[in-house]
């Protein structure tokens, strides 16, 4: 029983820890890219910006999803909800 | 620890339950439509007219040159769909200034059901616009084997859009509920500014998302090349 508990605990940090690492980088990566191209044709900055929020909210829906997996783990655990049924029923 | 507002139930009569989701949605409904027919009672083109038909005009036609700028020819017949995805996720958003409101899109049920309409809208567009054959060839280009890709990319494109939303409305409700049982006066504030400004940038990733997915059923057709 422990053992649930301990793997939801240790899975739901270490999911967090790495889905907001690659993200963030590559999230690094569009910014500078834009800014970039925002220095050589200032003219285009409608556009330029339009798909750089959109480019940065596809790759932030990465860490979304690791989020949400690490939520589930701690606050809707299945395993662990099971785990409390039977403990109560005892 | 609440996560979505299903689980604040207000009345229940066996499956059939009423929660806080569905009560924050007819709410949104109602100030929306409500308030559209009462700005639009009185329309007019002179130079005087009511900053409400302002603002009205200020949404529409902005909305209308994103769905231009994105490709679609048309954008009158794409903005009641698009423009109504766009108002609903943000005033969903906008209203957490008010307290004791949770944005119903903080549940998977209503972003779920925002992506299935996208999901049933673009081919219905694509069969608008190409005949039912010709939307159908789009599936097999470049060649036959990418059939099965495409219909995979269909259903995961609806999936991302709706655990987009859902994880992004959450977790700004989720982070202030935290904050709040930590410092209850300044962090909290912040967040909820800070859920403001990505409330409105998921609303608008989401609009412009569903548009460039209907532009690419319906403009399967080689663009015409402008001579040099």
């Amino acid at each position: 029983m422990t053992i649930i508990a301990v793997a939801s605990i240790v899975t739901a940090g270490i999911t967090t820890g790495f889905g907001t690492m690659g993200p963030a980088l590559a999230e690094g990566r569009a910014v500078g890219t834009a800014l970039t191209s925002l220095a050589q044709q200032p003219d285009a900055s409608a556009t330029i910006t339009r798909t750089l929020f959109v480019g940065l909210a596809m790759i932030e829906s990465t860490a979304i999803y690791c989020f949400v997996v690490s939520m589930i783990l701690i606050f809707a655990n299945p395993f662990w909800n099971h785990v409390i049924t039977a403990v109560v029923e005892k | 620890m609440r996560l979505t507002p299903d689980q604040l139930i207000f009345w229940q009569y066996g499956p059939v339950n009423l929660n806080a989701t569905i009560v924050f949605t007819w709410a949104i409904m109602f100030v929306l439509i409500v308030g559209s027919k009462l700005i639009t009672r009185r329309l007019t083109t002179d130079h005087q007219r009511s900053r409400w038909q302002n603002l009205l005009e200020i949404l529409v036609t902005g909305i209308e040159k994103q769905i231009g700028e994105v490709g679609l020819r048309n954008p009158r017949t794409y903005l009641p769909f698009l423009g109504t995805l766009f108002l609903f996720v943000a005033t969903a958003s906008l209203f957490t200034v008010i307290p004791g409101y949770e944005p119903p899109t903080g549940s998977l049920s209503t972003t779920a059901a925002l992506a299935l309409c996208v999901l049933v809208a673009v081919p219905l567009f694509g069969i608008l616009d190409q005949g039912l054959v010709g939307y159908l060839k789009s599936y097999i280009e470049p060649t036959v084997i990418m059939l099965p890709f495409n219909i995979i990319s269909e259903v995961s494109r609806t999936l991302a859009l709706a655990v987009r939303l859902f994880g992004n409305m959450m977790s700004g409700a989720m982070i202030i509920g935290i904050l709040l049982t930590i410092t209850p006066l300044l962090f909290p504030i912040v967040m909820t500014l800070l859920g403001l400004l990505t409330g409105m940038v998921q609303a608008y990733i989401f609009f412009i998302l569903a548009a460039v997915y209907i532009a690419a059923a319906t403009q399967t057709k080689e663009p015409k090349t402008e001579p040099i």
